[in-house]
């Protein structure tokens, strides 16, 4: 089912059509002798924080399959704009294509209205596709970036729920890298504080949950011109833990 | 994070809540409190925004599931911005009242959300309509929803009396905020109110440890 292009507008009224198919499949499933694939998993932590420039986005790069360790570098911060990046948890493949979609379909935006994307319109196209699946895409996604309204950090639950924050974490590692952000989160750090605070608590939920783990992807987003942010964008901090 | 929400009978974020709106003498004033909950024992958020503007004069408080309650007023934002522009005029607060029903009762299978509008207008002045989980449509002088709200239905029938005055009401709708996140304990965080006049709204927040405090606290 393709995604319109974003400067259509979808049919008025909620499109609820996907519900009756995932009936029909999980009756086939069930009654036959095949069981349902069980998808990969990124059995993760990811963490953002807003500091006084910009946003600082973390992620660890482990990605499960049940038990068994299926990539141990995936990257788990996507692109969307060049001034908006998220962060995924959940089911490998619908974080990916759902970030992907995302980022084609502002690239597209940005082309033909000729401004930047702003991250609310982001968070706005990414609630509107989620809810319309009724959480059977398992996204949950953070979503940080810095446009002309100021530095924004988003939270995208599966079922399309948002909410705007200043620190966050998510995935099954989040409740150890909450309480480094909950004990050393203040209002507008610097960057490099920031930076050090994301990888506190990225590397605490390392730490503490067995489905994270690996290396640690720290992604500073800050207003600044094209050229040098291009220079200080991805910035991976490689660190061996076993 | 699936192991958070598997016993609760809404998937995913829902607002375990405690919502309320009362009419004074000029103007209404709608409240709730800020947590947001999964599966009844995690606290997703502490500071979540219960309080949509969906007009200039014209609030919506949610309560059930976050995403579906979202989803909701968005698209209610959007008919009745359009439906103000066709009509070159505000809209009344029976119009959005209306609009967030018919999308609550032809959706009623899928959703479960249940909302509070509440604002002024010029023909009615001050009013309060309560939309149920199914769709139902009830206006009346004030109202409470939520799952706190069982705690203090006792209270704000005794308690309420037509004709406040702002201060009055303001202390009213404090208090029953009070008393019901005292005992829901999927209620809690700050207190937020909005007071709702012909001359405009005013926000108020009150911090958990500003509210009121009663007898055994």
């Amino acid at each position: 089912m393709a995604l319109p292009n974003v400067l259509e507008t979808p049919p008025s009224g909620f499109n609820f059509e996907n519900v009756f198919r995932n009936v029909a499949l999980e009756g086939l499933l069930e009654g036959g002798r095949t069981k349902a694939p069980k998808p990969m998993k990124t059995g993760t932590t990811i963490a953002g924080v807003v500091c006084k420039d910009g946003v600082v986005l973390g992620a660890d790069t482990r990605a499960t399959s049940s038990e068994v360790v299926a990539d141990k570098m995936c990257a788990k911060i996507h692109y969307i704009a060049p001034n908006i990046y998220c962060c995924g948890a959940g089911t490998a493949a619908d974080t990916e294509k759902t970030t992907d979609l995302l980022s084609s379909n502002l690239t597209i935006f940005s082309m033909d209205s000729g401004r930047n994307p702003r991250v609310v319109m982001a968070a706005n196209i990414l609630q509107d596709m989620l809810f319309r699946y009724r959480g059977q895409i398992g996204a949950h996604l953070i979503l940080g970036g810095v446009d002309c309204t100021g530095s924004h950090l988003y939270t995208v639950g599966p079922y399309g729920d948002i909410d705007k924050v200043t620190y966050l974490a998510m995935g099954s590692g989040d409740l150890a890298a909450l309480g480094i952000l909950e004990d050393r989160f203040k209002p507008n750090m610097e960057l490099e504080e920031a930076k050090e605070l994301v990888r506190d608590a990225i590397h605490s939920g390392i730490m503490s949950d067995l489905g994270s783990g690996n290396n640690i992807d720290i992604c500073p987003t800050r207003s600044q011109s094209l050229k040098t942010r291009g220079k200080y964008t991805s910035i991976i901090l490689v660190q061996h833990l076993f | 994070m699936e192991r958070h929400y598997m016993d609760s009978k809404i998937k995913g974020v829902s607002t375990g809540t405690t919502i309320l709106a009362v009419t004074f003498n000029g103007g209404v004033i709608i409240g709730s409190d800020s947590r947001a909950s999964m599966g009844g024992n995690y606290v997703c958020s502490k500071t979540i925004n219960k309080l949509i503007q969906v007009h200039d004069r014209i609030f919506c408080c949610i309560a059930g599931s976050l995403a579906d309650a979202q989803a909701v007023t968005k698209t209610a934002k959007f008919q009745i911005s359009l439906h103000s522009i066709q009509m070159e005029s505000p809209p009344l607060v029976k119009a959005a009242a209306s609009v967030m029903k018919e999308l609550c009762y032809n959706n009623k299978e899928e959703l479960q959300a249940g909302f509070i509008t509440a604002g002024w207008d010029k023909k009615k002045g001050p009013q309060v309509y309560t939309v149920a989980l199914g769709g139902m449509l009830l206006s009346l002088p004030f109202t409470i929803g939520g799952s706190g709200s069982t705690y203090i239905y006792g209270y704000t029938d005794a308690k309420y009396k037509p004709d406040m005055s702002r201060e009055e009401c303001l202390q009213f709708a404090t208090n029953a905020l009070a008393l019901a996140m005292g005992r829901d304990n999927v209620s809690g965080g700050v207190a937020h109110l909005v007071v709702i006049t012909e001359g405009g709204v005013e926000h108020v927040v009150i911090p958990g440890d500003k509210l009121p405090k009663f007898h055994d606290e």
